[in-house]
């Protein structure tokens, strides 16, 4: 096993009752790759992720992410990955300051390291000024970005991003990749879904997930010309039209 | 007379300083029959200016005519007259599909069988489930169960806030061919969304951003208005590419596009950036291209 795969899955599956959400699904994902996760409404992506991060038990299969084990070691992922979504990120009604606090905090940061990376975040962020600002005041497109540094502020191995750029305007959409772009020049790892197909163009290498399947992996490069389309829009339409499974 | 007529809208929240400012100043005209887009990013004022088209909220200036009716004055009656799919989905989760629909038809005075026929298409995709409960559905059949209450009383104006969002590339592709549907029976749509994709499915658009409309137009004449020369540009090391791209005085914005980035030009063409890369001694692919929607998105809010 090389030490280069921070996450390892070996069909792993989860099953509810008869209905069986992921299927069986193998991959790898290396370390500082921007690993892109799509699939349709309902494909099994959210319960993937979950297992992934420790939060779901898998019914079967195998799987390690950063180094350690899905059924045993949940802890130890959690501590070892950053997570962040649409729905939900930050504390509204906590300020920036509280919320980069709060979650350094339960990362078990120290206070002079929180400290000092407060400071070099905000200034980054340009947001010097708001930081006691109540993060309900901000827009969406400030909170998304202050929620992804929120969510490597530990310096996770992995983060997690589910849908991070949903319904952000298009100036912001790409200032936010830019960030992802230098987090994996760090060496941190990035595990994103989108429903923006220009923005799976922006991954390493992009899985798609069809009944619980992976049906296809690679780079987009690689998987336009597998399924001979031009865009990855193509390649998510023909495979997402073979989906039997309702959506949730 | 026009569908919808806006005027000058303003909407601001909070009862002290600093105001949240929702709207300031929309307008746009709506013709009937149209397919007419509001294009935007969340927080942009779109859900805002949706509640006070429906009657649902009061703005604090600015005046709007639906279907020829005053949205203060004779709110009652556009209620009647209008359909609104709100972005949340809000149908009764403990009621079956059939009973929200039967429900939606008798406070309009109307029944299932009255307007069945316009309501037909979508409605049946649905209609194997009719005694399953609405909160039991998947999120592509609420969604159809919601267009159809919007529709069974055979509204004039059908108002759509982000009906799409959320919903990956297969439905959202479903979602506008009923929508065309529709269209061609004669009901006036306006529809929100944040996928600037979108905008090529509408007859006419209003970009909006922070409370502002940027523009409004057909999709074409937005395209058209962009004015620039917009080159495509792609390399092994696009990272690179494109803090080269940012460098070069002749370029006036540079961004990622998906598989390539865009350069939009202050002056020059491809003539000109292809000398300027080929300096580096880097292999790349240049082409022109036809701006999108997002392209001329992007330029309006850097203006």
């Amino acid at each position: 096993m090389s030490n280069d795969k921070v996450i390892i899955a070996e069909q792993l599956t989860k099953r509810f009752g008869h209905f069986t959400a992921v299927d069986g699904i193998s991959f790898d994902v290396h370390k500082g790759e921007i690993f892109g996760f799509l699939g349709a409404n309902g494909a099994g992506k959210t319960t993937a992720m979950r297992m992934l991060s420790g939060l779901s038990m898998p019914s079967s299969g195998k799987a390690s992410v950063a180094g350690f084990d899905v059924y045993r070691e949940t802890e130890k992922i959690k501590q070892s990955i950053g997570y962040m979504s649409q729905k939900f990120s930050l504390y509204e009604d906590l300020t920036v300051k509280e919320n980069i606090r709060f979650y350094a905090g339960i990362y078990g940061m120290t206070d002079t390291f929180i400290k000092d990376k407060t400071g070099f975040i905000l200034k980054h962020l340009h947001m010097e000024s708001e930081a006691d600002k109540l993060v309900k005041s901000l827009p969406l497109g400030w909170k998304q970005k202050l929620a992804f540094s929120v969510a490597v502020f530990h310096e996770p191995k992995i983060v997690f991003l589910d849908e991070p750029t949903g319904g952000v305007d298009p100036v912001t959409r790409r200032e936010f990749w830019s960030m992802i772009y230098q987090a994996a020049e760090t060496g941190i790892t990035v595990f994103v879904t989108t429903h923006y197909m220009d923005e799976a163009e922006y991954c390493n290498r992009v899985s798609i997930m069809v009944d619980g399947r992976i049906d296809a992996l690679g780079t987009p490069q690689q998987l336009k010309r597998t399924f001979n389309v031009s865009s990855m829009d193509e390649v998510f339409l023909k495979l997402a039209r073979k989906a039997t499974r309702a959506a949730d | 007379m026009k569908a919808v007529t806006v005027n000058n809208i303003k909407k601001r929240y909070g009862a002290k300083k600093p105001f949240v400012s929702a709207l300031e100043g929309v307008s746009f005209e709506v013709e009937k029959g149209e397919l007419f887009g509001i294009i935007g990013p969340d927080g942009a004022g779109k859900t805002s200016l949706f509640r006070i088209l429906t009657t649902l909220l009061l703005a604090d200036g600015g005046n709007v005519m639906v279907d020829g009716l005053d949205v203060v004055k004779n709110y009652k009656d556009i209620r009647e007259r209008v359909g609104y799919m709100p972005g949340r989905f809000s149908l009764y989760q403990d009621l079956t599909v059939r009973e929200n629909l039967e429900f939606f038809a008798t406070i309009f005075n109307t029944s299932i069988e009255a307007n069945y026929d316009l309501v037909k298409d979508i409605y049946s995709q649905i209609e194997p489930f009719k005694d399953r409960k609405a909160g039991k559905l998947s999120g592509g059949m609420k969604q159809k169960l919601a267009l159809s209450c919007a529709l069974i009383h055979r509204p004039s104006v059908l108002f759509l806030d982000e009906p799409t969002t959320g919903v990956d590339a297969v439905s959202r592709k479903e979602f506008w061919e009923m929508l065309k549907k529709l269209r061609s029976q004669g009901i006036t749509i306006l529809v929100s969304t944040p996928y600037m994709d979108e905008a090529g499915l509408c007859d006419r658009v209003a970009l909006i951003q922070a409370g502002k409309i940027m523009s409004v137009d057909t999709p074409e004449g937005i395209v058209s208005a962009f004015g620039k020369k917009l080159l495509a540009v792609k390399s092994d090391s696009m990272l690179h590419l494109l803090n080269e791209l940012k460098a070069c005085p002749d370029v006036e914005d540079a961004y990622p596009f998906g598989e390539y980035h865009h350069a939009v030009m202050k002056q020059g063409g491809q003539k000109e950036l292809n000398n300027y890369l080929l300096r580096s001694g880097k292999a790349f692919e240049l082409k022109e291209v036809t701006p999108d929607i997002e392209d001329c998105f992007m330029a309006l809010m850097k203006n």
